[in-house]
């Protein structure tokens, strides 16, 4: 490998970020084991649990162990109440043993991972609890500015290569990214919005990129992936909403007209099918949002469900869970490819259909 | 139910990520990105276009040469032709002036043959006269002395003066 200042550089920044991260876990690790080890119970393994809480967001990036004695990256906590913001880490809930004391008494209800208000009698407080508004930077969300970040640095230093070579044959990774982006732009937008298809394809692109991206994070099971993103319904909502609110704004008279009077069909049956046209225009992105949120979080739980059989196995005997291990990692490998499929399945059906969208937005009347 | 409740603040997170994301990425990545792929695209069609069209030149090029060639060719044979022809018509022609000059040469002769018969003849004509004037004074002479033997005489004279 040829090293010049620029690796270097690269590489210390990787070894400070990876430092930085050590010592948040370090010391969150070494303050649970000095307080409790020996209260440790024998607790039954719960796989619908441990799955819900793999598949969910949380407000520490959970690395390794459980309970008191977990590892992990305490992340920021940022609430908006009624006292106004108020910003922590989340490493002082000491995963929930603990409460906070700040403008109010917060603590993390174990159940849903969710930040509640507690009163002077330390029960929750409903009403303050109801005016949270929780902006933490939670395990999705360090994960979506990660993300953003790698797509950043990627897409920025493909398009200083493209400007450094002008009219060259690509290489490096943009020679990998050069085919998606002219698939994207060829094979989905092209074909599925028309003439005007230019205008959609950067948006396209970001939606794409950014949910491969994703999914195939998700597929990674230790630090920089791990968490479910792409599989979480707030992602895809918001998602499917801009591509909702963008085949809206592009609409032509056309488009509503074909939803509001199909043109050709009897007053009496617009009555019916006006109803089902409207619907139809939200069912869509609905459609959309559940489509990639149930297929991420799907491979997920097939994926946890296959290990969760080891301990299920492993409880009842050792030799069981050993047994059973051989042929759970032989289908989580299976499982793990077909995933890496579905990762570039989703994202291209995602992509595809808001172009499909924004085409029939788009048409222009003529059958 | 938990997984299906959008969370507040991904959503938030979401959107603002997301539009600095699209907006970043379209105005320093995307844009730049497609121009130069269009561009490149453009650069290799207008490439391909030439060559084809400096193929094409190529082609009517040769076909030209050889269409130069084949009317060279023609030109020449139609020269060598007319050539030939024209040889062939002088020929005729000396050959119609030479016999023609012979024939006159001929008939020259012929005529020179026959003016100077008519000057022979005029001439042995004269000469008969001459000489049957020679034989008449000789006959006469003779005459003078016997008569049988006047046209005995005559006779003999006759025969040796045979004409041819």
């Amino acid at each position: 490998m040829n090293y010049t200042p620029k690796t270097y550089f690269k590489h210390i920044l990787t070894a400070a970020f990876i430092a930085v991260l050590a010592s948040f876990s370090v010391s969150a690790f070494a303050e649970e084991t000095a307080e409790k080890a020996e209260t440790k119970t024998e607790k039954k393994f719960d796989a619908g649990k441990l799955i819900i809480e793999h598949i969910s967001d949380n407000h520490e990036w959970h690395i390794l162990g459980e309970g008191e004695n977990a590892v992990a990256i305490p992340l920021p906590v940022i609430l908006y109440t009624a006292k106004g913001f108020d910003c922590f880490s989340s490493g002082k809930f000491h995963h929930g043993e603990e409460t906070v004391e700040s403008k109010y008494k917060y603590k993390l209800l174990e159940e849903n991972n969710h930040v509640v208000i507690l009163n002077e009698a330390g029960a929750v407080d409903e009403v303050a609890t109801a005016g949270i508004i929780d902006i933490s930077i939670t395990k999705n969300v360090a994960t979506l500015l990660f993300s953003v970040f790698c797509l950043l640095w990627a897409f920025l230093s493909v398009a200083a290569t493209y400007k450094k070579n002008p009219n060259q044959a690509p290489k490096g990774l943009q020679s990998f990214v050069e085919p998606l982006i002219i698939f994207i732009r060829d094979e989905v937008a092209k074909p599925s919005i028309g003439a005007k298809y230019e205008k959609f394809v950067p948006y396209l692109l970001t939606v794409f990129f950014l949910i491969l991206f994703n999914n195939l994070l998700g597929l990674i099971p230790i630090l920089p992936g791990g968490a479910n993103l792409s599989g979480n319904i707030a992602f895809t909502m918001v998602l499917a909403v801009i591509t909702f609110v963008i085949t809206t704004i592009n609409g032509t008279k056309h488009y509503w007209h074909h939803i509001f009077a199909m043109p050709g069909v009897p007053k009496p049956v617009l009555i019916i099918l006006t109803p089902i046209e409207i619907l139809g225009v939200f069912l869509k992105p609905f459609v959309l949002m559940i489509r990639l949120f149930a297929n991420m979080t799907a491979g997920h739980i097939i994926a946890l469900s296959f290990f969760a059989m080891i301990f299920i196995f492993g409880e009842m005997s050792t030799g069981a869970g050993l047994g059973v291990s051989v042929v759970s990692v032989a289908f989580t490998v299976f499982m793990g490819l077909l995933e890496l499929l579905v990762a570039f399945l989703q994202a291209y059906v995602f992509t595809l259909l808001s172009a499909m969208y924004f085409g029939s937005a788009l048409e222009e009347g003529h059958h | 139910m938990e997984l299906v409740k959008p969370a507040i603040g991904l959503i938030f997170w979401m959107l603002v990520t997301f539009s600095i994301l699209v907006f970043i990425l379209t105005k320093f990545a995307w844009k730049p990105i497609l121009a130069m792929i269009k561009e490149r695209e453009q650069t290799i069609e207008n490439s391909l276009n030439e060559a084809t069209k400096a193929r094409y030149e190529m082609s009517q090029l040769v076909a030209k040469n050889e269409e130069l060639l084949n009317q060279a060719k023609e030109e020449r044979n139609q020269i060598l032709h007319n050539a030939k022809e024209a040889a062939e018509k002088v020929k005729a022609d000396i050959l119609v002036k030479a016999q023609k000059e012979a024939e006159e040469k001929i008939q020259m002769a012929f005529r020179e043959i026959e003016i100077q018969k008519k000057a022979a003849i005029v001439e042995v004509k004269n000469s008969v006269g001459i000489m049957a004037l020679e034989i008449a004074e000789k006959v006469i002479r003779k005459e003078l002395k016997s008569n049988n033997e006047q046209v005995e005489y005559v006779n003999k004279l006759a025969k040796e003066s045979n004409l041819n």
